[in-house]
């Protein structure tokens, strides 16, 4: 699926559970981690419990973050969580060892619940120097790995540097990241901007990111899922290019070539794989028919 | 009876009298005739000015079951009604009517006078706070009548009601009553609705706290309409006539709306240029004022002119060149009355040229597109925004029925659900403005746009917004809230809905 934009929404808070997919990202996260106050963890269960059962979300990825392993809250939240069907786990601080914990568990919750097994699906919120270090093993500790999500904040943290605007400090993780997401073909998901009213500084961020190889980027406010979509979207001008690069692929394929260039160019299997994932993500949300 | 939208009016009502029904939004049109008004000369040597707004009383005929008027630019800070009504209480006279533009929380004192039987009638456009409150709970002795700013300049040229006496709230005033709002301490900019209490009344008395010295140089209301000018300390609260600034929402939802109706705007053929434009002061609506002038700036547009009341979003695109003009009849901030004071293509308008619909064109019949909020709508496309869901008036038409009538395209802005309440019913609660004059509804799930419009339906059926009709809305909305229980009412009928023409829409009941 087109995972352009992951959306954080508190657990806790029922007027944004109500209007959660509306804002167009194509994930929501409904948190039960950070947003949630210690004495709130069951209460937010409950909204979200009554919340899945209740609300429509449409095609919307509906992604659970649940809290860490290394809190008392965990083991009921994807007990709970997970009877839910969402579509996916966010798991926190991700290493190999929690992946193989949460694996399990959802193997044995898919069983008692009759569903089919690896129908839930988990992305690895990965923000500790460990977690970066073994970002590899953490992917491949689970078949259910839909994405490695950064999380820069604490990351910084944990590395004992300030953030800074220009995300200097996250260049290592963001590669690292990125390259075992490739290497393994699932989806780089990058850190939030957590400035929320400066739009050029999320804007050039992204663009960032992007050209680092990330996929999509985790938002923490709904007024950035736009912007987040332009950059992730096709433009004007790579549709056109991708159409002419189908169109110069089909009259190459009734001459009998199997090789041929387009402005000079030669092209070649991946930019034919670059040009159709184009029209298909423009397809996806609407650009073309 | 029931009337042609499905309410049921009585055809006279106890305090209000014969009910003129609701016809459609052009049924009245034809020849009218205005009222002659009460005229007494001022002679050479004669002295309009009084330093003590006691003297000015004992000079005018006051009387029990007199008609007084007052107009809001001074809006929740405004001092001038308490102030007279108090006197006029004191004096012992009852049974009055209260003609006021709009009525704001800053009002509360007249709930005194209600429960006393000073004051047994009121009309407004807009009723909001104690007073809207005490009408509801079935206080005041006749039903409030509840018109459109253009149906209130409408009620006072015809002489459906005369005014004996208009209290002028004026920011600025000489000896001779040559008034201004947008000089002194208590500037609020134009003087809109004041304008048409001064042309139509039999009496007017400017009460101003910044006397200049003869003549004012900037003159908004002339000498000419003016009998008496009494000097007082303030006649406002400038913290309550203005805000600093109106701001655009910070709302994801409100934010999210706004740029879907911009996108309609584009694609509706009305984005174009000489078009003209107005919104309103709310978060919302600024937001859409932001997101035209980036779209009108991206594609070169230039717009003809923006009305209704103006804010400093609305002066900042006229100053970028975007509006030629601006037609204001009501500032609402602070950037807006400067502008009215120092821009020559900022005009100010009198309420009957802004949106009376009996007079030889008013300007929201001008205007392209407009956009206005909503309480309830119902699938008929009828909008409620005088009272809650609950029965209770929280509000008015202000200009909203006059510009929905006028505007070649009335969008409505509306968050679907808000919590446990849907925006769309089966039945508005109260019926504000007929479905038949509005267009489009944004809300931030959907776009319904009234089946009458087919060539809008056609035009949008291209675009990527999420058009649905207005059933597919409700159904959603009730699939989140669930269908809302109906509220109860008693008979009595607490405030009569006049549409712009002086036929009644619907009346308000007094909820159980």
């Amino acid at each position: 699926m087109l995972r352009r934009s992951m959306l954080f929404m508190p657990g806790n808070n029922p007027g944004m559970l109500q209007t959660a997919e509306v804002f167009g990202s194509d994930s929501i996260i409904l948190d039960l981690e950070d947003a949630v106050s210690l004495g709130e963890k069951d209460a937010a269960r409950i909204l979200i419990k009554g919340a899945l059962k209740t609300f429509n979300y449409g095609t919307t990825e509906v992604v659970i973050r649940i809290n860490p392993f290394s809190t008392p809250y965990a083991l009921e939240d994807i007990d709970v969580m997970a009877r839910l069907k969402p579509n996916a786990i966010l798991l926190p601080k991700a290493t190999p060892e929690d992946m193989k914990k949460l694996d399990e568990m959802l193997t044995k919750i898919e069983k008692e619940e009759g569903f089919e097994e690896g129908s839930i699906r988990i992305h690895a919120l990965v923000e500790t120097t460990y977690g970066v270090e073994t970002v590899y093993e953490t992917i491949k500790m689970s078949s259910r790995v839909d994405s490695v999500c950064l999380g820069g904040e604490d990351l910084a943290a944990d590395l004992g540097v300030a953030r800074t605007k220009d995300s200097e400090e996250l260049f290592y993780a963001r590669t690292k990241v990125v390259n075992a997401c490739k290497a393994l073909k699932i989806d780089a998901i990058d850190t939030p901007f957590t400035d929320t009213n400066d739009e050029a500084g999320l804007l050039a961020d992204t663009i960032h990111a992007k050209k680092l190889g990330f996929t999509g980027k985790l938002s923490i406010n709904p007024r950035q899922i736009n912007t987040i979509h332009k950059v992730y979207s096709p433009t004007a001008d790579e549709i056109s290019w991708a159409n002419r690069v189908m169109y110069a692929k089909d009259e190459a394929e009734k001459e009998g070539l199997g090789v041929f260039s387009l402005d000079g160019k030669m092209i070649d299997a991946p930019i034919i794989t670059r040009a159709m994932n184009t029209l298909n993500t423009a397809r996806v949300i609407g650009l073309i028919k | 009876m029931k009337n042609i939208l499905g309410r049921e009016v009585p055809d006279n009502i106890k305090g209000y009298g014969e009910v003129k029904h609701y016809g459609g939004y052009l049924a009245s049109k034809g020849t009218k005739t205005k009222r002659s008004i009460k005229l007494t000369n001022v002679l050479p040597g004669d002295e309009k000015l009084h330093d003590n707004l006691d003297v000015v009383l004992d000079k005018l005929p006051l009387k029990d079951g007199m008609v007084v008027s007052f107009h809001h630019h001074l809006r929740n800070g405004d001092f001038v009604l308490n102030m007279v009504m108090e006197k006029i209480a004191a004096r012992g006279y009852k049974d009055i009517t209260i003609a006021a533009s709009s009525i704001f929380p800053c009002h509360g004192e007249l709930v005194e006078l209600i429960e006393k039987k000073v004051v047994t009638s009121i009309y407004a456009a807009y009723i909001s706070g104690p007073v809207a409150d005490a009408i509801s709970a079935g206080k005041l002795e006749n039903p409030a009548v509840m018109h459109t700013h253009g149906g209130r300049a409408r009620i006072m040229e015809s002489g459906d009601l005369s005014i004996d006496i208009a209290f002028i709230a004026a920011p600025t005033s000489d000896d001779y009553g040559n008034i201004n709002g947008v000089d002194g301490k208590s500037a609020c900019g134009a003087l809109g609705y004041a304008y048409t209490d001064a042309e139509t009344a039999d009496i007017t008395v400017a009460i101003t706290d910044n006397l200049v010295e003869y003549p004012n140089t900037t003159i908004d209301i002339p000498q000419t309409l003016i009998d008496y000018v009494v000097v007082v300390d303030a006649i406002g609260d400038p913290n309550g006539i203005v805000s600093g600034t109106t701001q655009i929402t910070k709302n994801p939802i409100g934010l999210k709306i706004a740029n879907m109706t911009t996108e309609l705007i584009k694609n509706s053929g009305y984005f174009k240029d000489g078009m003209s434009f107005q919104t309103g002061a709310g978060g919302v609506s600024l937001a859409v004022a932001a997101d035209m002038k980036a779209e009108m700036i991206e594609n070169n547009i230039k717009g003809s002119f923006a009305s209704g009341g103006i804010t400093g979003y609305i002066v900042d695109m006229y100053k970028e060149g975007l509006f030629k003009s601006l037609f204001d009849v009501q500032c609402f901030d602070l950037a807006a009355i400067k502008s009215a004071k120092e821009n020559p293509g900022h005009m100010t308008m009198s309420a009957s040229m802004y949106a009376n619909a009996d007079n030889k064109g008013s300007v929201v019949n001008k205007l392209d597109v407009v956009i206005l909020g909503a309480t309830e709508i119902d699938t008929d496309f009828n909008v409620n925004v005088t009272t809650t869901s609950d029965g209770t008036i929280m509000g008015g038409s202000g200009g909203h029925a006059d510009t929905s009538a006028g505007a070649k395209l009335a969008i409505i802005v509306t968050q679907l659900a808000n919590s446990r309440i849907s925006a769309i019913k089966d039945r508005v609660t109260a019926l504000t403005t007929p479905g038949e004059t509005v267009d489009v509804i944004v809300t931030e799930r959907g776009i319904a746009i009234n089946p009458k419009r087919t060539e809008l339906i056609e035009r949008l059926k291209e675009t990527n917004l999420p058009i649905m009709t207005i059933e597919q809305l409700k159904d959603i909305a009730e699939g989140m809230t669930g269908k809302p229980k109906e509220v109860e009412f008693t008979d009595e009928i607490v405030a009569v809905i006049e549409y712009r023409d002086g036929t009644v829409l619907d009346v308000v009941r007094k909820a159980k």
